[in-house]
């Protein structure tokens, strides 16, 4: 049984105009996907802004309501617990935010913010939430010294340790990690990527990495899933991706992404997408990508196309939304002219 | 590359705050040529953005001041002209464009209006011609119907386009030099592509010298000819960009490039980062800046601050550590196991 | 090599404070070796507006002075004032007139002889009073209905502030002198009153804020951890939207002060024993026609005085606060 499934989620927010604030459209943030996350891995959601990625990350643990799927973690029905079951689930399931000066309470001293859900949860005497602080903030290597004093005289990086700290302190086996490096400067990044990827060893966490920086995420996930518009385009483990996308956006996305090493960087040919990303308030009819598509062709404007393995070289485990996938046997890139049937989406839908 | 735009020399700018002293910008010094694209590559605290701003003498005094150094433009040292003549400068001799587009554009000015209104200052040019160069412009730096955007408020751009608006107003009066910051940060990362394209563009086409400030080494490998690498309001390392990339000479260019996660590595290798937090500017030591935080260090590194040394064909590094052993010291660098030439 | 520590496992040495951007250098915000903390950045700003720093004195002083009859209740004479309020005293009185500000008398006499001086430091206990007390009240109610009608949104928000709203149609004086028409003269009605119809400028001030706050990572970093909305309400959001109310409350205290003196002045405020400003002012008004200028003088003096304190100080903190205001 996978630690986390997502089946079908939906998040639509209604655009409410006008005087009487009738809903005059949606945005349709995610619109249909789902995946799976097993105990110790870590899975990267990756895209670029309006893509559903940090969405996603809030309805599992539902800080909002989806509008349709289901998601279940360790066989539990998040959706449907009741209160009290939801306050057991919230111990099991934290999240560590990206901005380092929003996310903690500024007149909050730091071992009041650590040491908050110990309180909540009821869990333990004074003296002992009390150690349990210092052991945090000695995991994630602040000295206890740092317990009286307050959010803002600490640098961003540190800001960052006693978000992480504050997830800890349930002993939580799932954490959403949204943009947790994307504000700090690149010499922190390196130490709390590393800070993570120790803590997920020795305290065996489960992650989903959530991030728009394509490096950050193939280093750190074990798979990775692709956004685009609310959907999943492409799924794979992490190290196929690089090698062998099969999605045009992913081959775009990868080519956009500068490599710090000019060689490398003069020989490469770079994809550059027309156009700007489009609102998801008005997506595109057929593939979400097609308008943008290098291939696009008649096929991909009628039905989005459904998740499913090309078979190649990564079997099973890599899974690609399009009609023209690339596809890769023996290390070979070939496009297919006629669509690949595996992307019809099943009648229902 | 070309003839010689710009020459700074020892450029320190200080704030004085009720606090202390902070010296922003510590004796910095860089030239640029025509058709070169100088990167300046630093993190928080390195002085990048003051620097820039410092050219273009855009530093708020009180509480900031340029207390050394000479900038040559040509034959003119921008420290000693007058007010007008600086603006004449800004604008038309250099350009800049800041990091986020969202508030570098007034909201309640049409995109047409605020490039026109450049044209119009520097290049004598009348109402009517000016806006028609203005969606020229736009057209140029690849806005779709630029004759219906021009007459557009930034709020109906995109992020991508305001940045290309930005450029456009950049470029509006052929700059010789365009000081680009962080053009790309507060961009996703297919409209960052776009956006390097257009500013590599634009260079080819105006002949002009680019200075790109930003603290992501990819872009640099992207497009920089040369690298100044700053930390703590100092220079601590320049050169080509092979020879930043592949035959660096501070400590601190070691740790960035050990600590970037790279999308084309083979295997999963541990990340080197660099220990410890930014500078804080209020006390720095009057040495190398870099103390406390570099594993090799020395007792003279606090006090005294290294003198350069050329290490490579126009290649200079500040450091104290005697060059034969920085190169041994690199050359143990899980880093530099792979990719040294 | 030896073995690293990559991750920055190892507690950071280096407990002093935090790096200084260099946005922050352009904008001269608070740039120090350890930030000073929230107030006291406030109270830097503060100490330089000059007419700030008086409006403070004048609010410490009066304050201080309508302290004193609590002391005073403990002194052989039961009062600190140099006469005791309520004696009265013909023989100064000639004609019923009063007299004039003497050596022995410094405010004067009023037209029984008491003397001024003392009535006034006197009743600078009721208008501080009704000051703080009616603002306290009106903080208890706009502060509860802020949070709930700022963090709920919806048909709540809705009510509140419509409700809000209507308090802040109707003329304030006239709403205040129908409710002590209903309620009757005396001390708490008046407290009440001034206090019951102030609400809505605390709790619209203080829901502009929460809208701001309640999207806030650290509220959903809150949630997240399973927090009760009346946690992240009381816990996480009011603390951090209270920076406009403390402006809000010096002003308001000024005004409550003045409305009292409205009320006393028009007749359905105070009543004797008990003196405010108001009351003497209203009391010697007829007396002033007679020549009898000191006994109304003195008390509207220190009206005057202590709400150009009161808004002096509050607009001082009003620009202290503001992150936006450049020095």
């Amino acid at each position: 049984m996978s630690l986390l499934e997502v089946k079908g989620l939906k998040k639509h927010f209604p655009i409410r105009t006008g005087i009487l604030k009738r809903t005059t459209g949606q945005v349709y943030a995610v619109d249909g996907i789902s995946f799976s996350v097993e105990k110790g891995e870590t899975l990267g959601l990756v895209g670029e802004s309006g893509c559903g990625k940090s969405t996603t990350g809030r309805a599992v643990l539902r800080l909002l309501a989806p509008t349709a799927g289901t998601i279940t973690f360790e066989g539990v029905d998040v959706m449907a617990a009741s209160r009290t079951k939801m306050q057991r689930l919230r111990r099991d399931m934290q999240i560590i935010f990206q901005d380092p000066y929003a996310s903690l309470n500024p007149r909050m001293r730091v071992r009041n913010i650590v040491g908050e859900s110990l309180h909540i949860h009821n869990i333990g005497t004074e003296a002992e939430r009390k150690k349990r602080v210092f052991e945090l903030l000695e995991t994630v290597g602040l000295s206890t010294e740092h317990a009286e004093r307050y959010p803002h005289e600490f640098s961003g990086g540190q800001r960052q340790r006693i978000g992480i700290a504050r997830a800890l302190a349930l002993n939580p086996k799932l954490i959403i990690c949204d943009e947790p490096v994307s504000a700090l400067d690149v010499s922190i990044r390196a130490q709390v990527i590393n800070l993570l990827e120790d803590l997920q060893d020795e305290l065996e966490l489960t992650y989903v990495f959530i991030a728009h920086d394509l490096s950050v995420v193939k280093h750190t996930s074990d798979r990775v899933a692709v956004m685009y518009l609310g959907k999943i385009v492409e799924i794979s483990d992490s190290a196929v991706l690089y090698d062998q996308p099969q999605h045009p956006y992913t081959e775009a996305l990868l080519s956009a992404v500068p490599i710090p090493d000019p060689t490398t960087e003069r020989a490469r040919r770079r994809i550059i997408l027309e156009g700007d990303v489009p609102s998801p308030a008005n997506p595109p009819k057929g593939c979400v990508f097609h308008p943008r598509c290098p291939r696009a062709q008649e096929t991909c404007t009628a039905a989005m196309p459904a998740l499913s393995s090309t078979g190649g070289d990564a079997g099973e485990r890599h899974e690609v939304a399009c009609y023209f996938p690339a596809r890769f046997t023996g290390g070979e890139r070939s496009v297919a002219s006629e669509p690949f049937a595996g992307a019809t989406p099943p009648a229902s839908a | 590359m070309g003839e010689r735009l710009l020459t700074v020399d020892r450029l320190s700018t200080h704030f004085f705050t009720y606090a202390g002293v902070v010296k922003a910008v510590n004796g910095v010094s860089f030239t640029l040529d025509r058709k070169e694209t100088l990167g300046i590559v630093g993190e928080s605290g390195s002085g990048k953005t003051v620097a820039a701003l410092s050219l273009m003498r855009l530093i708020p005094d009180p509480p900031g001041k340029v207390v050394e150094g000479s900038l040559m433009l040509g034959d003119r040292d921008l420290r000693t002209l007058r007010d007008e003549e600086m603006r004449q400068v800004r604008g038309n001799d250099i350009a800049m464009i800041f990091q986020d587009p969202m508030t570098s554009l007034n909201p309640v000015l049409k995109i047409g209006n605020q490039i026109a209104e450049a044209i119009m200052l520097h290049q004598d040019k009348g109402k009517r011609e000016a806006w028609r160069l203005a969606a020229k412009l736009l057209d140029r730096v690849g806005i779709p119907d630029a004759e219906k955007r021009v007459n557009q408020y930034p709020f109906e751009f995109s992020g991508g386009m305001r940045q290309r608006a930005m450029i456009a107003m950049a470029i509006s009066c052929n700059p010789d030099i365009l000081i680009a910051d962080e053009p790309t940060t507060a961009l996703d990362v297919t409209i960052q592509a776009q956006i390097i394209d257009v500013i590599e563009e634009m260079q080819q086409a105006y002949e002009s010298g680019v200075i790109l400030i930003t603290h992501d080494l990819g872009v640099i490998a992207e497009i920089a000819d040369k690298v100044m690498v700053m930390y703590g309001g100092r220079t601590v390392e320049y050169g080509g960009i092979d020879e930043i990339f592949y035959n660096p000479h501070h400590p601190y260019t070691w740790g960035l490039l050990g600590s970037l996660p790279r999308l084309d590595e083979i295997e999963k290798t541990r990340l080197t980062p660099i220990l410890g937090q930014p500078p804080d500017l209020i006390s720095l030591p009057s040495g190398c800046p870099f103390v406390g935080r570099c594993l090799y260090e020395r007792p003279e590194c606090r006090d005294q601050w290294p003198e350069l040394e050329i290490v490579g064909p126009e290649h200079g590094v500040h450091c104290w550590i005697p060059e034969a052993e920085r190169r041994e010291v690199r050359a143990s660098l899980p880093h530099f196991q792979e990719y040294v030439r | 090599m030896p073995d690293r520590d990559t991750s920055g496992k190892q507690a950071t040495e280096d407990l002093t404070i935090s790096t200084v951007s260099e946005r922050d250098l352009m904008e001269d915000k608070l740039v120090g070796r350890k930030p000073l903390g929230l107030w006291a950045d406030t109270w830097r700003r503060l100490k330089r507006n000059h007419l700030a720093v008086v409006g403070l004195c004048i609010v410490v002083v009066f304050l201080a002075i309508g302290m004193t009859e609590e002391i005073g209740n403990f002194t052989p004479k039961g009062y600190l004032a140099p006469y005791d309020p309520n004696a009265t005293n013909y023989e100064i009185s000639p004609r019923g007139l009063g007299s004039p500000p003497s050596w022995s008398h410094p405010f004067g006499a009023d037209y029984l002889g008491r003397d001024v001086f003392s009535r006034t430091l006197v009743a600078t206990r009721i208008s501080m009073l009704v000051g703080v007390i009616a603002v306290a009240i009106a903080l208890i109610i706009g502060l509860i209905l802020g949070p709930i009608s700022g963090y709920y949104g919806g048909w709540v928000d809705s009510v509140i502030m419509r409700t809000a709203d209507v308090f802040f149609a109707f003329p304030y004086i006239l709403f205040v002198l129908l409710i002590m028409t209903v309620l009757g003269p005396g001390l708490w009605n008046v407290f009440m009153a001034i206090g019951i119809l102030s609400w809505a400028t605390y709790a619209r001030l203080n829901r502009g804020s929460v809208l701001s706050v309640k999207a806030m990572e650290y509220v959903e970093a809150a949630r997240a951890q399973g927090a009760s909305d009346l946690r992240i309400i009381f816990r996480h959001v009011l603390p951090n939207t209270m920076a406009p109310v403390y402006v809000a409350i010096a002003m308001g205290i000024g005004g409550a002060i003045v409305t009292e003196a409205a009320l006393s002045f028009l007749g359905i405020g105070i009543q004797p024993p008990n003196a405010s400003w108001g009351k003497m002012i209203s009391d010697y008004l007829s007396y002033l026609a007679a020549g009898s200028w000191w006994m109304l003088t003195f008390p509207s003096v220190f009206l005057t005085v202590t709400v150009f304190g009161f808004i002096s100080f509050g607009n001082g903190l009003r620009d202290a606060t503001d992150p936006k205001l450049k020095e």
